[in-house]
C-alpha cells in the first residue's frame, strides 16, 4: 500500500481505532498528512527517511517505523472488521451449514458432503427459478440501465425546474416494496387490474399477469424498474456533470447534434460510472426478492411457480420446509452465479474499453486523465 | 389467528433485495462511508454486549407478548398494566401470519431473541409440538376444563404437557348474498338456508342452478378455499397420526380434489386464489354468492365489501361442522420471566378477557365459558342483516366433534394442493396433469 492511498482513509475513517490501539505521537503518519496537504501538487514522500531519520536504531524509531506500517491498517480496519463480522463470517458459516443436514427448527445434523448440493441440482424447481431469475434480470436490468442513461442525459440539461425534476425521479426509490407490490398489485390484477381495464378499453383482451410466465416477468420487472430507474438515473446524472462542458463545445462547433454529443462523449466519458451500475444492478437483479416474492399472498411465485425467484426459492426451502442445509447450499450456488457474472461483465467491459480504446486512442488519453473518479470498479 | 390471512400483501421478515447498491464505494463517500462503518461496529458491539433493558428504569419487570394479525388485546393490555406494579406488557403485532411464523421460527432456531409470550396459529402447531422442549408446560389444574375440548388436545403432547392456552377459534359457517339468492329463486331466509346446504351435494346442485339463472355471478368465492373448508371436515388429510404422509392415498384427498376441480370446471367457481387483489376485488363485483365463514371471515367480509348490501349468515356448513383457524399463547422456554408470562397468558386466555376481545375484534373465543356469555352468544352484526352471529357461532362451535389432524407438513401440503386447483382454475393444467404434479410436490416435500 502506497502513502498516498493509506493516508487517506486513514485520515477519513477518524480516530476510533487509531486511538484505542495505538497513541500516536507527533511523527507518526499524522505528520506525514500535514507535509502532504502543505504541497497538495506533490507526489508523496518515501516515508522511512522521514522516521528513520529522526533517531536512528532507537526503541523509539523502531516503534515509529512500526506505527507508520501499522497504523493505516488499523485506521482502514473498522471496515474490515465489519466486512468480516457481517460479510465473511455468514459467508463461511453458510458453507459450513450447506454440507450438513440442518433444520431450521432442529438445528444441526449429520454432516453429509454436498448432499444438499446435489440434491438442490436436481430439484426441478431449481432450474425453474433459476431461469425465472435470469429472465426477470434481463427484463429488469437492461431497459433499466437504458433508460437511466437517457434520463441523466435529459436532466443534465438546463431543464427549467432541474432541482425538482431530479427529485422527482428519486420518488419511487423512497416508497417501500411493500407499497409498491400493493400499488402494482392492482395495477396487475388478472381480472379486475387496472392494466387490463385499459387494454380492454382500446380492444385489447387482457393479459393473465399472475398465470402467464412472461407477463408475469414484465410485471415484476417494471415494479423493479419504476422503483430503480431513477436511483440510477442521479448516479449517471452526476458522474455526467463532472463531463468538462468545453468538450461539448468543441464538438459542437464541429457541428455534432445533441443525440450525437450524447452517445460520441457523454457515454464514453462515464464509462467507470456505467460499469458500476451495470455491476451492481446486476449483483440485485440476480437476488431480486421483494417484489415477486410480494406479487401474490402465497410467496411462492405463483401457482406454477412461474415467477419464482432464486432468493425466493431460497427462502421457501429455509423457513417453508425448514431445510436450512439445503438453503444454505442454494445461497452459495447463487453467491457463485453472481461472481461468474461479476466476471462476465468486467470481462465484456475491458474488451469494449481496449476495442474503443485502440480506434480513438488519442482523445481517450487525453480525456482519460480529466476525467474525475466516479466509483471504479476496475481492478487497479 | 386465521389461516393465510394474508390480509393483502405479505411481508416478508427481510428482503435481501437489492441492500449491495448502498455498497462500497470510493470518492466522497469514503469518509461517510468510513464514518458509517465505525457507528455500525460499535453499535454492532454494543448489541453484542447484551444491555438487559428486560426491567425498567422503575425496577418493573418487561413482559412482551408477540401477536399477528388481530387479537384484540390492545385494552386488555392497558387493563392488566393498571391492575397490578410489578410488570409492565408490552404487545408486539406482526401485521401478518406470515411475518410472525418467520420470525417465531428463525428465533427458536436461533434460541434467542422470542417474546415472553408469542403466538402461534393451529396450523403450525405440529411443527412446533415436535420442539415442545422448547416451550414451557402450562398445564394447571386450574385452567383444566377452560377450553373446548379439542382445543386443548390438539396442544397437548403424548406425555401431557400443554404448549399452549387456548385463545379463539374459527367455527365454520355459511355465508351467504340474499339478494343473489331471490334472483336464482332461492330461499334467502336464514333458517330455510340452513335447512338447504345439509350436505355438499346439496350445495353444489343449487350452485348448479344458480349459475344457470344467474349469469353474472358464480356459486362460491375460490376454489381452493372451498377445498379448505372441506379439508377441515376430515380428521387424517395428508398425514396419518404418526405423520406418516398418506396424502397419496389417501381417498379423500382425490375426491375433494376431484370434486373442486369438476365444479370449477363447470363454473360455480370464481377461479380466483383467496387473498390475492382479484378475490379482494370481486366482494366489490357481486362475484359471487356463498362462502365458507369461519368466525373471523366475518369481518373479512365486512371489510371487503363496503358498500354492498345483502349478506347474510346461516347457521350451518355443508358436510357437517368444521373448525378454520384459530390460535394458541405460548411461554418460550428462552423467556426469562416465565412464571411473569404464564400469569399473563393465563389471564389473557380466560374467559372474561377472551369475551372482551371478541367484542374488540371479533375473535370467537375458545373457552367453554365465554361460549355462555351473553356478550359472545347473544352478540348481532349489522352487516349481515343483523344475523344472530354469536348464537350461530356457538351452535357451530359445540357441534365439532374433532379438529383435522395437522402433521408438521400439513402446510406445505395443503399449499401445493391448492396450487394444483389453482392450475386447473387458470387452464395451465388438465385435472389430471394437475393431480400428477401434486403428487410429485407432495414426494418432493418428502
Amino acid at each position: 500500500m502506497t502513502l498516498e492511498s493509506s493516508s487517506r482513509p486513514g485520515r477519513a475513517a477518524g480516530s476510533p481505532a487509531g486511538e484505542g490501539e495505538t497513541p500516536s505521537p507527533a511523527g507518526g503518519p499524522e505528520d506525514l498528512l500535514q507535509e502532504s496537504e502543505r504541497e497538495p501538487g506533490h507526489p508523496p514522500r518515501q516515508r522511512t527517511p522521514v522516521v528513520a531519520a529522526r533517531r536512528p536504531g532507537s526503541w523509539r524509531s523502531r516503534f515509529f517505523r512500526l506505527e507508520a506500517r501499522t497504523a493505516p491498517y488499523l485506521y482502514i480496519s473498522p471496515f474490515f472488521l465489519l466486512f468480516a463480522v457481517v460479510g465473511l463470517f455468514p459467508l463461511l458459516y453458510t458453507a459450513y451449514v450447506s454440507v450438513h443436514q440442518w433444520s431450521l427448527l432442529g438445528g444441526q445434523g449429520d454432516f453429509i458432503g454436498l448432499d444438499n448440493y446435489r440434491r438442490v441440482l436436481a430439484d426441478r424447481y431449481f432450474w425453474n427459478a433459476l431461469r425465472n431469475t435470469l429472465s426477470i434480470f434481463l427484463l429488469s436490468s437492461v431497459p433499466q440501465v437504458v433508460i437511466a442513461l437517457c434520463l441523466a442525459g435529459l436532466l443534465d440539461t438546463q431543464l427549467r425546474g432541474r432541482t425538482l425534476w431530479r427529485m422527482s425521479v428519486m420518488l419511487p426509490f423512497v416508497v417501500a416494496p411493500a407499497a409498491v407490490a400493493l400499488i402494482f398489485g392492482n395495477v396487475f390484477g388478472d381480472r379486475y387490474g387496472l392494466a387490463n381495464s385499459v387494454l380492454e378499453a382500446i380492444g385489447v383482451s387482457g393479459v393473465a399477469w399472475h398465470t402467464d410466465t412472461l407477463a408475469s416477468h414484465l410485471a415484476i420487472a417494471s415494479m423493479v424498474n419504476w422503483r430503480w430507474t431513477g436511483y440510477n438515473a442521479l448516479i449517471f446524472l452526476a458522474a455526467m456533470q463532472a463531463v468538462p462542458r468545453d468538450l461539448y463545445e468543441s464538438a459542437s462547433l464541429d457541428g455534432a447534434g445533441r443525440v450525437r454529443q450524447f452517445v460520441s462523449i457523454t457515454v464514453p466519458m462515464i464509462r467507470p460510472t456505467l460499469l458500476f451500475v451495470i455491476i451492481t444492478s446486476t449483483i440485485g437483479g440476480l437476488q431480486i426478492f421483494a417484489e415477486p416474492r410480494l406479487f401474490d399472498t402465497k410467496g411462492l411465485g405463483g401457482s406454477d411457480r412461474q415467477y419464482q425467484t432464486l432468493t425466493m426459492y431460497l427462502w421457501e426451502l429455509g423457513w417453508r420446509v425448514r431445510d436450512l442445509g439445503m438453503a444454505s447450499a442454494v445461497a452459495w450456488l447463487l453467491f457463485l452465479i453472481i461472481v461468474v457474472f461479476a466476471l462476465v461483465n468486467l470481462w465484456l467491459s475491458h474488451r469494449a474499453g481496449s476495442l474503443s480504446r485502440g480506434s480513438r486512442r488519442t482523445s481517450r488519453g487525453r480525456s482519460r486523465r480529466r476525467t474525475p473518479a466516479p466509483p471504479t470498479l476496475e481492478a487497479p | 389467528m386465521q389461516t393465510h390471512d394474508a390480509a393483502r400483501a405479505p411481508h416478508p421478515g427481510g428482503a435481501p433485495g437489492r441492500r449491495s447498491r448502498t455498497g462500497t464505494r470510493g470518492g466522497p463517500g469514503r469518509k461517510a462511508l468510513a464514518i458509517l462503518a465505525t457507528l455500525a461496529l460499535a453499535s454492532t458491539l454494543a448489541a453484542c454486549g447484551g444491555g438487559d433493558d428486560d426491567e425498567s428504569a422503575d425496577g418493573k419487570i418487561r413482559l412482551t407478548v408477540a401477536t399477528f394479525n388481530e387479537f384484540g388485546y390492545e385494552d386488555l393490555i392497558t387493563e392488566y398494566n393498571e391492575m397490578q406494579d410489578e410488570v409492565v406488557v408490552e404487545q408486539k403485532k406482526a401485521g401478518q401470519a406470515n411475518e410472525h411464523q418467520d420470525n417465531l421460527y428463525t428465533k427458536l432456531a436461533a434460541g434467542s431473541g422470542l417474546s415472553d409470550i408469542e403466538a402461534i396459529e393451529v396450523d403450525w402447531l405440529a411443527a412446533l409440538m415436535q420442539q415442545s422442549d422448547a416451550f414451557v408446560d402450562l398445564s394447571d389444574p386450574e385452567v383444566e376444563g377452560r377450553w373446548l375440548d379439542w382445543k386443548t388436545e390438539a396442544a397437548t403432547t403424548d406425555d401431557g404437557k400443554l404448549i399452549g392456552y387456548g385463545t379463539d377459534v374459527g367455527p365454520q359457517a355459511l355465508c351467504y348474498r340474499a339478494d343473489l339468492f331471490e334472483k336464482a329463486g332461492l330461499p334467502t331466509d336464514r333458517e330455510e338456508v340452513a335447512k338447504r346446504f345439509t350436505t355438499w351435494d346439496d350445495y353444489f346442485e343449487a350452485g348448479s342452478e344458480f349459475v344457470e339463472k344467474v349469469p353474472d355471478a358464480v356459486w362460491y368465492d375460490s376454489s381452493g378455499a372451498t377445498a379448505q373448508a372441506m379439508i377441515n371436515q376430515t380428521q387424517y388429510t395428508f398425514e396419518d397420526e404418526d405423520d406418516n404422509v398418506i396424502a397419496a392415498d389417501n381417498p379423500d384427498v382425490k375426491r375433494i380434489f376431484d370434486t373442486v376441480t369438476s365444479y370449477s370446471e363447470q363454473g360455480l367457481s370464481t377461479r380466483l386464489p383467496q387473498w390475492e387483489e382479484d378475490w379482494v376485488s370481486s366482494f366489490q363485483k357481486d362475484a359471487f354468492a356463498t362462502m365458507a365463514c369461519p368466525g373471523w371471515m366475518l369481518g373479512v367480509i365486512e371489510g371487503n365489501s363496503e358498500g354492498v348490501e345483502g349478506w347474510d349468515v346461516a347457521g350451518v356448513f355443508p358436510g357437517g361442522p368444521g373448525v378454520w383457524g384459530g390460535s394458541y399463547l405460548t411461554v418460550p422456554e428462552q423467556g426469562e420471566h416465565q412464571e411473569e408470562a404464564i400469569a399473563l397468558a393465563k389471564w389473557l386466555t380466560a374467559p372474561e378477557q377472551q369475551a372482551k376481545a371478541y367484542t374488540a375484534k371479533a375473535t370467537f373465543p375458545s373457552q367453554v365459558e365465554a361460549l355462555e356469555d351473553p356478550v359472545v352468544a347473544e352478540s348481532k352484526r349489522e352487516f349481515f342483516n343483523n344475523a344472530p352471529v354469536g348464537q350461530i357461532l356457538v351452535q357451530q362451535a359445540k357441534a365439532i366433534e374433532f379438529i383435522p389432524y395437522k402433521g408438521p407438513k400439513f402446510a406445505d401440503i395443503i399449499t401445493a394442493f391448492q396450487q394444483a386447483i389453482q392450475r386447473v382454475d387458470e387452464g395451465q393444467e388438465s385435472p389430471d396433469e394437475a393431480w400428477e404434479s401434486f403428487l410429485a410436490d407432495v414426494e418432493r416435500l418428502g
